[in-house]
């Protein structure tokens, strides 16, 4: 048996709504017999009657509707059909659910699901990775999960943790990746992950890049040279220890990100291991992100819009030189 | 005046009150507000108030009304000029002289200094600044309710003309429809959105015409005639309850102060302070009690005394109160505390 990284969102949800009434779906086109734009709801409204809920395209409400939900005591989970539409709720999820704690002592314990990062032919609206946006205000967590494992065990933790999650799944990994079961349970949310081990370089990562890190890492070993790859997991909470343990053995950081390059999750790495193990450092710390345009749409144009193993090759022999 | 109101007996709070009761009840609420505020302001002006200050001068009675017809179970998602309603939703003056004051005792404990406190876990949501916002977390709570089987409720929340025309409150109207849940809107213009005027708010020939295209029942009021007030907020909220589509009440008033007490509102024309709609409802009440004699001359002198009794009180309580210190501020934006990501 094999199971996606998409197969393990479904099942994730149909877990958390086997196993706790608290639990809803909420998003454009999840119900009925359709099962949302890329069928991570598939079967689900029929399975949990009145429990997973097509929404108006108005995702401010949809994310107003979960926080008043939530303060009922439910735990809903709100699907974007794509990350990028995530834009018009900013100011519920930042500035309603992300301040309400802190405002009141009331948590806001909502999941707001979001089908992240490019895939070919998919254009600058269909395209966006977020993460660093919701990373750079205060009251949320931020996820990214890289694996079908930490897709399934992560979706879960979001739905248990009391303050509101933003996660982010790749739809480039919803096919392409696959596990042969899903795991009962995962590393603490976060804790970041050495998801191979190295001597020669660091590359810090998340999400859909954490492979195109671990092909550049295969093919450096060919020619001797260790490459450690951490994946973050959350990119908020940041796992700064793990980073800098890593540093330590290494003394080179690349940091990859496929959201664009102005701040963010990478330059946040950067910043830190600077401040905090400069002395650990050999060479200056780099990092890739996609281009600071809007995302294009001809598969030419994107292969070279995002990072890519071929990239992310030329920067970490840059790296290995100095 | 008081034929509206004396045709319909409500319930309030769970007992019956007799509708010359309920008026001189939401008077009082009125005026405790408008001493109240009368002192904020003073405060502000004297320089003992950090922050913004923002009255609701003008809008006590439909303000009021929307708090007296909600019970123990019912949810109120007041805006910025509700201080009656809030009150007669059961608000302590002591919450609001705490967080105007600045107090670390105040529900927001100095984290937020005016109109953005709020005790959700009993009903009364705290709103955010970003109007139109809080339709839909009051929608949220009213399903949510719906599902747990809960039976009886309604939510209410407030809005000005100038909300009125942001696309969160459009996506909040619509998705209250879509969901059918109990939900009374209610829309006060007060013909300036900060120092905009109506024709450059929206160019429609009246807001509650919007009522149809939104599934919602529609229903105006003149919002410086307490008793209309009473009448129609009473009469929504028993719609709303008893399971008709959402209600939007849009009530007419003028402003009777700046947005904030920075504001010296010079922009309101002479011409609309003598529209009826400008009147202060606090005097037309009074006038009502007067000339029907629902209390005497000395009654009211000692209501008067006894809400500015209760104000010093608020205020006096407040102003001893030891601020919050930033050494002992946790700095922690979320509740999960090993999740906190300790940024160097």
């Amino acid at each position: 048996m094999s199971i996606t990284y998409l197969e393990a969102i479904r099942e994730a949800q149909a877990k958390l709504l086997r196993d706790d009434d608290r639990v809803f779906i909420y998003g454009q086109d999840v119900g009925g017999n359709f099962g949302g734009a890329f069928k991570a709801t598939k079967g689900l409204a029929k399975e949990f009657p009145g429990r997973v809920l097509n929404a108006p395209i108005s995702e401010d409400a949809m994310v107003g509707t979960a926080i008043g939900a939530a303060l009922q005591g439910m735990r809903p989970i709100v699907e974007m059909q794509f990350a990028d539409f995530s834009s018009i709720a900013l100011n519920q999820i930042l500035n309603n659910a992300g301040t309400h704690y802190w405002r009141t002592n009331i948590p806001i314990p909502i999941t707001v699901r979001l089908p992240s990062g490019g895939t070919k032919g998919s254009g600058p609206f269909h395209s966006q990775s977020m993460e660093s946006l919701y990373a750079h205000y205060p009251g949320l967590v931020v996820m990214t999960p890289a694996t079908v494992e930490d897709a399934y065990t992560m979706l879960i933790e979001a739905v248990a943790i009391d303050d509101p999650v933003v996660y982010c799944e790749h739809k480039y990994l919803y096919y392409h990746l696959k596990a042969d079961r899903l795991p009962t349970e995962g590393l603490p949310i976060g804790k970041a992950r050495i998801a191979r081990e190295g001597r020669d370089l660091t590359i810090v990562t998340y999400s859909a890049m954490l492979h195109e890190s671990l092909t550049v890492a295969e093919e450096f070993a060919n020619e001797g040279l260790e490459i450690e790859v951490v994946d973050l997991r959350t990119v908020k909470p940041l796992d700064t220890d793990t980073v800098l343990a890593s540093v330590a053995r290494t003394g080179r950081l690349l940091c990859v990100g496929e959201s664009f390059p102005w701040g963010g999750a990478t330059a946040e790495v950067i910043a830190r291991v600077t401040a905090e193990g400069f002395h650990l450092l050999d060479a200056a710390p780099a990092r890739i992100n996609a281009k600071d345009t809007p995302i294009p749409y001809h598969p030419n144009l994107w292969s070279a819009h995002r990072p890519s193993a071929k990239t992310i090759a030329e920067k970490a022999r840059n790296l290995l030189r100095e | 005046m008081l034929q509206a109101a004396q045709r319909s007996e409500k319930k309030t709070k769970g007992k019956k009150t007799a509708p010359h009761e309920r008026y001189l009840e939401a008077y009082r609420w009125m005026l405790q507000t408008r001493v109240f505020e009368d002192k904020l302001a003073s405060l502000y002006r004297g320089g003992l108030i950090t922050g913004g200050v923002y009255v609701g001068r003008g809008q006590e009675a439909i303000s009021a009304a929307c708090g007296m017809f909600l019970q123990k179970g019912d949810i109120f998602a007041p805006l910025i000029r509700d201080q009656a309603g809030r009150s007669a939703f059961g608000e302590p003056l002591i919450d609001v002289a705490r967080t105007y004051l600045g107090s670390r005792q105040g529900p927001m404990r100095g984290r937020d200094g005016n109109i953005h406190r709020g005790k959700p876990g009993q009903g009364q949501l705290a709103m955010i600044s970003h109007l139109g916002a809080m339709i839909s977390v009051t929608v949220g709570v009213l399903l949510a309710k719906k599902f747990k089987g809960e039976t009886g409720f309604v939510g209410l929340t407030t809005i000005g003309e100038g909300g009125m025309q942001s696309g969160a409150t459009h996506e909040g109207m619509n998705i209250a429809a879509v969901e059918q849940v109990p939900l009374v809107l209610v829309a006060t213009n007060n013909h300036y959105a900060y120092s905009t005027p109506n024709d450059r708010e929206f160019a429609c020939t009246d807001l509650v015409d919007r009522a149809k295209g939104y599934g919602f029942e529609g229903y105006t009021v003149d919002g410086t005639d307490l008793a209309a007030c009473l009448d129609v907020i009473g009469g929504a909220v028993k719609r709303a309850r008893a399971g008709r589509p959402p209600q939007l009440v849009v009530a007419s008033v003028l402003r009777l102060a700046g947005h904030g007490e920075h504001d010296d509102a010079s922009y309101i024309t002479d011409e609309i302070k003598r529209e009826p709609f400008a009147q202060d409802c606090l005097k037309c009440a009074e006038k009502v009690i007067v000339d029907l004699n629902l209390a005497d001359a000395e009654t009211l002198k000692k209501w008067r005394d006894e809400a500015a009794a209760e104000v010093e009180n608020a205020v006096a309580t407040a102003q001893k109160e030891a601020a919050p210190e930033a050494g002992e501020e946790d700095w922690c934006a979320i509740s999960m505390r090993h999740l906190v990501d300790q940024i160097p």
